[in-house]
């Protein structure tokens, strides 16, 4: 005698998904960093990866925080130079002046033609010596040494320059408020115009072994790619920006330095993948040596500081030894700092890394009261947890390579 | 409105995908590169060329005339942003050099901690009297903390003799003699 047994199945659905998980197997938690060779710094991801898939990043940060801010509103504002050299260590050149600027915006101080024309120079070639390490690095993280030694060669040509500029390879201090440490040596411009001379064929031959190359290619093509809308709300700035696709220089639409005067290119691309911020900083490497060309070619006469600025810039050296009323006077700027007015100012430059930004907010006298720095890498990394997950692991070296982050800047 | 260049980008043609050409290419490199003169600097063995003007170790300087430079106005002590420089202040021998005892003072003890100092150059840069100088010297090492604290015979001893263009005292006694001492 058959009899009819009634099951009940239930909602299919809801079976369905909390079968989902043990039909996918288990996840598995990676931790990368703080000290890994992959993320150029101290910077940690905790990833939940699905066999070779990303699901989840959390970018972990701080790992090199000093407190730069807080340093900056116990010592004057000449003293904080040397700071800034720590920010973004790979292009300390163009911090100093950035900081510099922002103090001389909130002093209302225009510096001399001949200044501008140096912190020019000191900007550009910050900027090319940031995206040789940049290209090259990034050559290596894809599995490419070659293009690592070559751009480094050329890398350490640039620091020679900056020694013989700056004194240091490395942490110049270079600027001050109101002008900058020492005018540039003798013969440095012809030295320069050599380096660019030998820096683009070097370049090209980056590009053979690089743009064309299919291992290459397959690795970073639609890899990692930012969309427009994403970059512009999550707050890129910088190549990594334009390799999206928006035309935002800082040096052409919010012309400081006199940068109006030179004629350059913003490229931009088209993808926003990997591949085209590899591009992008090639580009820019040879729109700077444009640059430097040009202010070389019109290099100005004058004086490298504001000389009228007395109660800014300390005076010339030979005038305190000789004289009281000098010697006086470096003495107050020394101990009292540069005297500034009270207010707020914001400024931002254009950084190899992106728009490095400080906001000094002044009660008068020669100590901020509040200095915030906007790091370019600290906004540029955010977009980490949506850009990483659904590529491959392998791919993070790749992605975090083409960002091109410090985290001396990052974590401040 | 900025002016833009837009970065192109060509598919791989059909040559480019068989990796011939790259592996060709980078022959080349690899050969032509062989045959070029090395870059890399022996180092120890090869010591590279220091600017003038470079910022090594902070060292202290006598003039010419074996006086101590330093007056002791801490200035650098005070400028100096991580804090490195300790002086205290102390008294010209009045026996050895009568003239400027009273006068001026002189550090009686000059420390540099070697292990805060940053190389900034900021107390070469204030130095009222042209007293401290970062010079050449540029790699330093020591068994303990004590020993990377230059002392103030130690900062004389790497410091030596500057050329001095000013030389204050021989010309305040010049002054002196010829009757207009202020």
């Amino acid at each position: 005698m058959a009899t009819t047994k009634e099951i009940t199945i239930g909602d299919v659905n809801a079976r369905a998904s909390e079968l989902e998980t043990e039909l996918q197997g288990e996840t598995m938690a990676l931790n990368v960093g703080p000290s890994h060779p992959t993320t150029h710094g101290v910077l940690r991801l905790m990833m939940e990866l699905d066999g070779d898939v990303v699901k989840k990043c959390e970018p972990v940060l701080g790992y090199l925080h000093r407190g730069d801010e807080k340093i900056a509103e116990n010592m004057t504002y000449n003293q904080f130079v040397p700071y800034t050299d720590r920010l973004d260590y790979l292009a300390p050149l163009a911090n100093n002046v950035a900081y510099a600027m922002a103090v001389e915006k909130l002093a209302a101080l225009e510096v001399p033609e001949r200044c501008q024309s140096i912190r020019v120079l000191c900007c550009e070639l910050a900027r090319i010596s940031s995206h040789l390490l940049g290209v090259g690095v990034y050559g290596m993280d894809a599995g490419a040494w070659t293009v690592f030694m070559f751009t480094f060669t050329e890398r350490e040509k640039l620091y020679t320059l900056f020694e013989e500029l700056t004194g240091a390879r490395f942490t110049t201090s270079y600027t001050r408020i109101g002008g900058v440490a020492r005018d540039i040596p003798e013969g440095w411009l012809g030295r320069v115009l050599e380096f660019c001379k030998g820096v683009l064929p070097v370049l090209d031959q980056v590009d053979k072994l690089l743009t064309r190359n299919r291992i290459f290619m397959d690795r970073t093509v639609g890899v990692g790619a930012i969309s427009k809308e994403d970059a512009i709300a999550y707050g890129i700035t910088g190549p990594n920006l334009r390799a999206c696709g928006v035309d935002l220089d800082l040096r052409k639409d919010k012309p400081y330095l006199g940068y109006e005067k030179y004629d350059f290119d913003v490229p931009i691309g088209t993808n926003g993948d990997c591949y085209d911020r590899y591009l992008m900083r090639a580009e820019e490497i040879r729109q700077s040596v444009r640059i430097v060309r040009q202010c070389i070619d019109q290099f100005p006469e004058g004086a490298y500081y504001a000389e009228d600025a007395k109660k800014i810039f300390a005076p010339n050296k030979a005038k305190v030894l000789t004289s009281m009323e000098e010697l006086i006077q470096n003495f107050m700027i020394v101990t009292e700092g540069p005297q500034v007015p009270a207010g707020e100012v914001y400024f931002e430059a254009e950084n190899p890394k992106g728009a490095l930004g400080f906001f000094v907010v002044s009660k008068g006298g020669g100590v901020p009261y509040r200095l915030k720095i906007r790091g370019p890498s600290f906004c540029n990394l955010s977009i980490l947890d949506k850009l990483i997950p659904g590529h491959y692991l392998t791919d993070i070296t790749v992605i975090l390579g083409s960002l091109d982050f410090v985290m001396g800047e990052c974590d401040r | 409105m900025a002016k833009t260049k837009v970065l192109e980008r060509k598919p791989l043609t059909f040559a480019e995908k068989t990796f011939i050409p790259q592996i060709i290419g980078g022959l080349k490199t690899t050969f032509g590169t062989m045959l070029k003169k090395g870059v890399t600097l022996q180092y120890p063995e090869e010591r590279p060329v220091i600017p003038n003007n470079y910022r090594g170790v902070p060292t202290l300087v006598k003039d010419p005339n074996g006086r101590e430079k330093c007056v002791s106005c801490q200035l650098c002590e005070f400028v100096c942003p991580p804090k490195a420089i300790r002086i205290t202040p102390g008294e010209i021998d009045a026996e050895a050099e009568p003239d400027r005892a009273h006068v001026e003072k002189a550090p009686k003890e000059f420390d540099i901690n070697m292990l805060r100092c940053i190389y900034c150059g900021l107390c070469q840069e204030v130095c009222p009297e042209e007293a401290i100088f970062l010079q050449d010297i540029f790699s330093l090492s020591g068994y303990s903390r004590e020993e990377m604290v230059n002392n103030k015979a130690k900062l004389y001893e790497l410091g030596g003799t500057l050329p001095d263009k000013h030389l204050k005292w021989d010309k305040k006694k010049a002054a002196e003699s010829a009757g207009n001492a202020h």
